[in-house]
C-alpha cells in the first residue's frame, strides 16, 4: 500500500491558494504546496514568517480563511486519518501519564481490556527504531524524564504506526533540546523513513541540519513562500538571504581584542566563576547539570527573605512557559516586572518609568508588536523570548544568568541579541550563558564544559572550539 | 527512598492510615473487632464516595466547591422522592447527574473558572435541598437501609464497600483507556485536543462521573442515617478536597489516585473517631483534624522535596 502510494506519486497533502487571517494579520497569504511520498521538506523562515500557521493548516489544527487543503494520496477527508502527524516545538505530552499512556492519547485504536501491553510494545518499537539505545522505560511517567527524553518520546509517538501508518510527519524544531548524537539518530531515521515512502516536514533554525536532511527547501517570509527548490538549488548564504536577513556568517570575532575584565563577581563551590564584564558559557551535552548549576547559583543569590533593594542577578529562562512568561499579563508587564522595585516610589509602581522602559526595550530588542499592552501570548515564541531578554536586561542587576535562552529563536533575533549581550558586557555586565548550540558557546570569553553534573573543562580564548568542547563532553565516557 | 516513594505515591496514605489505626486500637482495644471497625468506618463510605466525586473534578484541573450541598440535595431527594415514588426519584437523580455533566461542558466551552461556577451552583443546590426538605426528616428507602446495614462474612460492610469503591474507580480511572484520556485532559488538555479528542465532551464525562459518585454518596449517607436534612453534608466539600490531597492527589496536573482518595477519606473519618477516643472536647476536634491534615501534607512535601534534590 505504501509502495503503490509511492508509485502513483499522488501528493500526500496538497494546498491550493491557502490564506489565513488572524484578525488583521495575514499569517498565510496565498500558499500553494504539494508534498509527495519520499520527500523531506525543509521549512525555514524567521519567527512570525507563517511556518507554524502553515503547519497547523496541514495538520488540521486551524482551518484556512480561503483556499483548499486536500489529501489526494489517501483520499481521506481530514489530516488525522490521512496519516499526518505533528511533533510540536513546545513539548506537548501529558506529564502525568506514562510513556505508553501518552501513546494511547493519540491512538484511539488501543481499546478494550489489556490495551497496555500492545501500547508498550508499539512505543518501545518506535523508540528503538528512531533512537537505538535510548534507555527510556515505556512505563516511566513522563514528568520523571528529562526534556531531551520527552522530546524523544514525542518524536517516537509521531513515527509510531498508531493503527494506520504515519505518512507525513511534521517535526517542528525537533532537535532544539536534543544533543548532537541523538539529533544525528533522528536525522538518520528521517532519511530512512523518506526512503521507504514516507514524507517529512522538517522545521529547524539549524540550517546545517536542514541541508543535511531535506530533499527540498521551502523558504517563507511574511506569510508567503519566497523560494521552493530542491536542496541542491540553495547555498547556505543563499538560504539566509532568501529568509530576508542580513548575512550572518562572517562572524566578527568579539574575542579578538584582549578584554580587561573586572574582579570576580561569581564563584561557586563547583568551580564556576565569572568576572565583571565577562561572557561565560556553559556547555557540554544536554542535561549534564548545566541548567541545575545555573538554577542553584541564581536561587542562592536571590532567595533572601529580606528585600535587598538592588537585585544581584536576573534570570533568562529557556523553558519560557515553565519559568519565564506570565501568561495572563501584557507584554509591558512581563517586561517591566524586573524593574518595579528599582523604580518604585513609596512602594507604588512608577507607571511612567515602567512605560518608558518597556518602550525603550521594545525598540532596542525589536519586539514585534504594535502595542506593548497586548497580551504576551499574542506574540510568537521568539518574540516572547525577546520579552524575557528585555525583562532581564532592563534591570540594573550586574549578573545575567541565561538558561539556553535561544531555544526556538530565529537567526535574525539571535544576531540582535548577540549584539546586545556584547554591548551590555562591554558596559560591565556579566553573563552566564548555558547553550545547547556549540556555535553560541564559541562566542563566549570563557567556557565551562559540564559532564555528569561536574565541570570537566574550562576553556579560554583560542581554546574555545567545537572540537575542544566535544572532547571535554565525551572524554571520560569513552574510557 | 524518595524516588521509591514518588514512584509509589500510594505508600504515604497507607502509612498514615496504618499509624492512625494503630493509635486508635492502642487507645481503644475494643475497637479491634468486626463491630468496632464497622462503627469506626461506617460514615467513611459516603465520604469516600464524595472524595472520589471530587477527584473526578480535580482530575481535569478543576475544583468543585458545590459537592457538599450537592450531596445534601441528593440526600434530601433520596429521603423523600426516592422513598415515596421511586421512579420520580430516579429521574430526578439522573437529571442531577446530567446537570453536573452540563456544568462541565459549560465550564469548558465558556472557559469559566470552575471555582466560581461551582461556588454559585452550591447556592442553587442548597436552595433546592431546602425546597425539597424544609425541615429535617424524610426516611430512607428500605432496600437502601438494608444495603448499608448488611453484614458480610469476614469483613464489615464499611471495609468491603471501601475496597469495592477503590477497585472500581481504579479500573475506571487508572486502567481503562478512557480514564487515561481523562487524566490526560488534566495533564495537558491541548495535546489531547490535538490528538482529535473532543475535550468538552471529556470534561462533561468527568463532571458526569463526579455527579454519579456524588449521588452515590448522598444515597449511602441516607442509608446510614435513615433521614436527611438540607445541611447534612455541607462539610463534605472540604473533606473531599482534603481526602483527595491526603490520598496523594494534586490540585493540578491530572495527578490523582482513586485508591489513595478512598484511603484519604478513611483517614479523615478515622481521625474524627480517634479524637473522640482521646476525649478531646468537640470544640477542639476540627482544629485537631486540621493539625493531622497539616502533619500528613508536611510529610509528603518533605519526601517530594528530597526526591527533587536527589533524583
Amino acid at each position: 500500500m505504501q509502495q503503490s502510494a509511492f508509485e502513483n506519486d499522488a501528493p500526500i497533502v496538497a494546498l491550493t491558494e491557502v490564506v489565513k487571517h488572524f484578525g488583521a494579520v495575514r499569517a498565510l497569504d496565498g500558499v500553494d504546496l504539494e508534498i509527495r511520498p519520499g520527500e523531506c521538506l525543509g521549512l525555514v523562515g524567521h519567527n512570525g514568517a507563517g511556518k507554524s500557521t502553515l503547519v497547523n493548516v496541514v495538520n488540521g489544527g486551524v482551518s484556512p480563511t480561503a483556499g483548499t487543503v486536500a489529501f489526494p494520496a489517501s483520499g481521506a477527508p481530514e489530516a488525522l486519518s490521512a496519516g499526518v502527524r505533528s511533533v510540536f516545538q513546545e513539548l506537548s505530552l501529558c506529564p502525568n501519564l506514562t510513556v505508553a499512556e501518552n501513546l494511547r492519547i493519540s491512538h484511539s485504536g488501543l481499546r478494550g481490556p489489556g490495551w497496555r501491553r500492545p501500547a508498550r510494545a508499539e512505543i518501545r518499537q518506535s523508540l528503538d527504531a528512531v533512537f537505538p539505545g535510548h534507555g527510556i522505560d515505556a512505563n516511566a511517567t513522563v514528568d520523571t524524564l528529562s526534556i531531551a527524553e520527552r522530546q524523544m518520546v514525542e518524536i517516537a509517538i509521531g513515527f509510531a504506526p498508531r493503527g494506520t501508518e504515519a505518512r507525513l510527519v511534521i517535526l517542528d524544531e525537533p532537535t532544539s533540546s536534543l544533543d548532537a548524537g541523538i539529533a544525528e539518530q533522528l536525522l538518520r531515521h528521517i532519511r530512512h523513513f523518506c526512503e521507504s515512502g514516507g514524507a517529512v516536514i522538517f522545521i529547524s533554525h539549524m540550517l546545517g541540519e536542514v541541508f543535511d536532511v531535506a530533499s527540498r527547501i521551502l523558504v517563507m517570509k511574511d506569510g508567503k513562500v519566497v523560494a521552493d527548490r530542491t536542496v541542491g538549488g540553495f547555498t547556505r548564504q543563499g538560504l539566509v538571504d532568501a529568509m530576508g536577513h542580513v548575512a550572518t556568517d562572517e562572524r566578527q570575532d568579539p574575542r579578538g581584542k584582549a578584554h580587561a575584565f573586572g574582579k570576580e563577581v561569581v564563584h561557586t563551590s563547583q568551580g564556576l566563576s565569572a568576572r565583571r564584564g565577562e561572557v561565560v558559557g556553559l556547555s557540554g551535552l544536554a542535561g549534564h547539570g548545566q541548567a541545575r548549576a545555573l538554577a542553584r547559583l541564581y536561587l542562592d543569590a536571590t532567595s533572601s527573605w529580606r528585600p535587598t533593594g538592588k537585585p544581584r542577578m536576573v534570570f533568562v529562562a529557556g523553558d519560557r512557559t515553565r519559568d519565564g512568561i506570565l501568561p495572563l499579563w501584557s507584554i509591558l508587564r512581563n517586561a517591566s516586572i524586573s524593574i518595579l522595585s528599582e523604580t518604585a516610589k513609596w512602594g507604588l509602581v512608577d507607571r511612567d518609568a515602567e512605560t518608558s522602559a518597556a518602550a525603550e526595550w521594545k525598540r532596542r530588542i525589536g519586539i514585534r508588536t504594535e502595542d506593548v499592552t497586548n497580551p504576551v501570548l499574542s506574540l510568537s515564541g521568539g518574540n516572547q523570548q525577546k520579552v524575557l531578554f528585555a525583562r532581564a536586561l532592563a534591570s540594573a542587576a550586574p549578573v545575567v544568568v541565561m538558561d539556553d535562552p535561544m531555544r526556538g529563536v530565529d537567526v535574525g533575533t539571535k544576531q540582535d541579541v548577540y549584539a546586545i549581550i556584547r554591548a551590555e558586557a562591554a558596559n560591565g555586565r556579566t553573563f552566564l550563558w548555558y547553550s545547547t548550540e556549540t556555535e553560541e558557546v564559541c562566542r563566549c570569553d570563557r567556557v565551562f564544559v559540564f559532564r555528569n553534573g561536574e565541570i570537566s573543562a574550562e576553556l579560554t580564548g583560542a581554546d574555545i572550539t567545537e572540537e575542544r568542547i566535544l572532547e571535554a563532553s565525551f572524554e571520560m565516557q569513552e574510557a | 527512598m524518595g524516588q521509591f516513594l514518588s514512584r509509589h505515591r500510594i505508600l504515604l496514605p497507607i502509612f498514615s492510615l496504618s499509624v492512625l489505626l494503630a493509635a486508635t486500637f492502642y487507645m481503644q482495644p475494643r475497637a479491634m473487632s468486626y463491630f468496632g471497625i464497622n462503627l469506626l468506618f461506617n460514615l467513611a463510605v459516603p465520604i469516600a464516595l464524595a472524595t472520589v466525586a471530587q477527584m473526578m473534578i480535580m482530575m481535569v484541573n478543576d475544583i468543585d466547591l458545590s459537592l457538599g450541598t450537592f450531596v445534601s440535595l441528593v440526600a434530601c431527594v433520596t429521603a423523600t422522592f426516592l422513598n415515596d415514588s421511586p421512579l420520580l426519584g430516579v429521574l430526578i437523580l439522573a437529571a442531577l447527574i446530567l446537570t453536573y455533566a452540563g456544568m462541565g461542558a459549560v465550564i469548558h466551552a465558556l472557559d469559566l473558572p470552575a471555582i466560581v461556577v461551582t461556588l454559585g451552583m452550591s447556592f442553587v443546590w442548597g436552595g433546592l435541598a431546602l425546597f425539597v426538605l424544609p425541615s429535617p426528616g424524610g426516611s430512607s428507602p428500605d432496600w437502601l437501609r438494608a444495603l448499608m446495614t448488611v453484614k458480610p462474612p469476614l469483613v464489615p460492610m464499611a471495609v468491603a464497600a471501601s475496597v469495592l469503591i477503590a477497585l472500581v474507580t481504579h479500573l475506571l480511572i487508572i486502567r481503562s483507556g478512557i480514564g487515561t484520556v481523562l487524566r490526560g485532559v488534566g495533564g495537558n488538555a491541548r495535546s489531547v485536543a490535538r490528538a482529535g479528542w473532543p475535550v468538552a465532551r471529556l470534561k462533561a464525562l468527568a463532571y458526569g462521573l463526579s455527579g454519579l459518585f456524588g449521588v452515590f454518596a448522598g444515597m449511602t449517607l441516607v442509608g446510614l442515617t435513615t433521614s436527611a436534612d438540607a445541611n447534612i453534608a455541607l462539610r463534605y466539600t472540604l473533606l473531599s478536597i482534603a481526602g483527595v490531597i491526603l490520598g496523594g492527589g494534586e490540585f493540578i496536573g491530572g495527578k490523582v489516585s482513586p485508591v489513595g482518595a478512598v484511603i484519604g477519606a478513611l483517614t479523615l473519618a478515622l481521625a474524627a473517631s480517634f479524637l473522640s477516643f482521646m476525649r478531646l472536647s468537640p470544640d477542639w476536634q476540627i482544629g485537631a483534624q486540621g493539625a493531622i491534615l497539616i502533619l500528613v501534607l508536611t510529610a509528603r512535601l518533605i519526601f517530594a522535596r528530597r526526591e527533587n534534590t536527589t533524583g
